[in-house]
């Protein structure tokens, strides 16, 4: 193909996309509201892993001491193992006022200040995920001056299944949907095209290769994935941008914390925005391919 | 330039063939007339040799070569060097009359400055200056017959395959075409034209080649539309 029969190829593309104006129309908002539900459940995936590691590492690994133990090397070393997300030092002092306000009459703890302490020293450490946490509290068992590990290890286990679990459901699931769109897209276009299979046989008699008649298709399928997409995309900027507002400003759902951190959410839009061009382009080729056979 | 050998042509799902052990010959420059009752196979030489459609036996060669092992790329070629005037028209609707005469030459990968310069002079020559922004549903059935002759003229072809090209078309049309086909003939195209308008084959005296039900009854140099013996 040279230079010209590009040149007209784009400018096919953009004519095309003009007087079958409103099938181009059509095609968009149905790639909109497919990319759209898959993009509303991808958002769902990722505020329920969010949410499922905000509980796990809620959990606190207690780490209790021995009175000799080195407290400053083992706050450096605990911190630095793979999987820590911040160590905590609580010490015998802290650790019974904590006890005593949560006892609500601190007049009961009377006498036990000082040496007559029984607690002991102790570091509460959170895990950056909730996997990490078993074999966390394991090394850390080992650890010189460490007397005692202790964990929520009954909630810790269920929390790591129902994870697993919810992983390979939501990925399932995304990919029931993306299947879904790619057939609904290819469907669509399907409708354009067939609305000028004749034509294309024209073209092929009048010498036409087959990728200058796919080319403007190509394009034309592009465009109006691409379209349909940037709709989707800032319907789910909007929808999604507001729910979040109202979840962080509602007390009452202080427990769910939206994710709002760009660097989750926008793999997501650019990888919607990618995947809904694409599929426009090769819904447009496969749709054509048979009436290219003349 | 074009030969046919023995050829015969059976469309599926009929008994009878449409041509039926077909031989002849076609030199460079030539200017041949295909006549014959409606139903003998004028279309089908014409589908053959641009290969729309292919023989059921013998063999068709242009330029040396046989018709029906093309591949692809060259069955492209074939397709572009040949201008088709196609008895039902095949324009595209959804391009402009302009936009479809140019569409030959985009498909050759020619210049828009060429095609600008190019295709005003064919729509001129037929008849059509002033339509150029017409789409064909919005045309009569005689103009969008000659946007087609446009389309197949305008890329200077070396051979023009013409089906009924003034079949709705009034004389005084007709004869303009006529003219048209007999210069770019003078300029070295060959011009094989299929044709029920009698008074034309008469008067231009060129070679006329008669078919009935599938067969070559008739091959003369000078020819006219009817036997003469027919018409008495
Ligand atoms: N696509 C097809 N499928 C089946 N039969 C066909 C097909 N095209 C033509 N025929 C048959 O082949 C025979 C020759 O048809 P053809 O179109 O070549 O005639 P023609 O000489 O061009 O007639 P006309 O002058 O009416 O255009 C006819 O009997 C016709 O019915
Ligand atoms: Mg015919």
């Amino acid at each position: 193909m040279n230079f010209n029969s590009f040149k007209y190829c784009l400018r096919q593309s953009f004519v095309s996309l003009r007087r079958n104006f409103w099938l181009a129309v059509a095609t968009s908002c149905i790639i909109a509201v497919s990319l759209a539900i898959l993009g509303g459940f991808l958002l769902l995936a990722v505020n329920a892993r969010q949410l499922m590691g905000d509980i796990g590492t809620n959990v606190e690994i207690c780490v209790f001491l021995y009175d000799n133990a080195e407290i400053e090397a083992l706050e450096a070393e605990i911190g630095a193992l793979e999987g820590v997300d911040n160590v905590r030092f609580v010490s015998k002092h802290e650790g019974l006022a904590d006890f005593a306000r949560s006892l609500g009459d601190e007049s009961l703890l009377a006498g036990l200040e000082g040496d007559n302490n029984p607690l002991p020293n102790a570091f509460r450490v959170r895990a950056s995920h909730t996997e990490a946490v078993p074999a966390l509290a394991a090394t850390i068992r080992t650890l010189p001056g460490v007397e005692l590990v202790e964990y929520g290890a009954e909630l810790i286990s269920r929390l790591v299944k129902i994870t697993g679990w919810l992983n390979s459901l939501f990925a399932g699931i995304s990919a029931l949907l993306a299947i879904g769109a790619v057939f609904l897209v290819i469907t669509t276009i399907r409708l354009s095209v067939l609305a000028r299979q004749e034509e294309i046989g024209i073209m092929k008699y009048l010498g036409a290769s087959d990728w200058f008649i796919r080319f403007p298709f190509l394009l034309e399928g592009m465009a109006m994935g691409w379209q349909g997409t940037l709709a989707a995309v800032a319907a789910l900027l909007a929808g999604y941008g507001r729910l979040a507002d109202y979840l962080n400003r509602d007390t009452l759902a202080f427990f769910i914390r939206p994710v709002t951190a760009g660097e989750q959410l926008l793999p997501i839009y650019i990888g919607l925005v990618l995947l809904g061009t694409l599929l426009g382009g090769i819904g447009s080729v496969i749709s054509i391919r048979k009436f290219l056979r003349v | 330039m074009i030969k046919f050998r023995n050829v015969t042509k059976i469309y599926p799902g009929s008994k009878q063939p449409a041509l039926s052990d077909l031989t002849l010959e076609i030199d460079q420059g030539e200017f041949v007339f295909l006549v014959g009752p409606s139903g003998t196979g004028k279309s089908t030489l014409i589908k053959l040799l641009f290969r729309e459609q292919l023989a059921t036996g013998g063999q068709i060669f242009f330029h040396g070569r046989d018709i029906a092992r093309l591949d692809k790329r060259q069955l492209l070629k074939h397709r572009r060097q040949i201008g088709m005037v196609f008895q039902d028209f095949r324009l595209l609707k959804q391009k402009t009359v302009f936009e479809n005469v140019a569409f030959a030459l985009e498909v050759l990968g020619r210049s828009t400055r060429e095609i600008n310069f190019k295709v005003p002079q064919v729509l001129e020559m037929v008849g059509l200056a002033g339509k150029e922004k017409s789409f064909p549903a919005e045309l009569s059935g005689g103009e969008q017959q000659r946007v087609g002759v446009a389309r197949a003229l305008v890329k200077d072809p070396i051979l023009l395959l013409a089906d009924e090209p003034t079949g709705n078309l009034d004389r005084e049309t007709s004869w303009q075409l006529m003219e048209l086909f007999t210069d770019i003939n003078r300029s070295g195209t060959t011009v094989i034209i299929a044709t029920h308008a009698w008074d034309v084959v008469d008067r231009m005296q060129k070679r006329v080649l008669a078919l009935e039900n599938g067969r070559l009854v008739r091959d003369e140099k000078r020819g006219s539309y009817a036997n003469e013996f027919q018409l008495i």
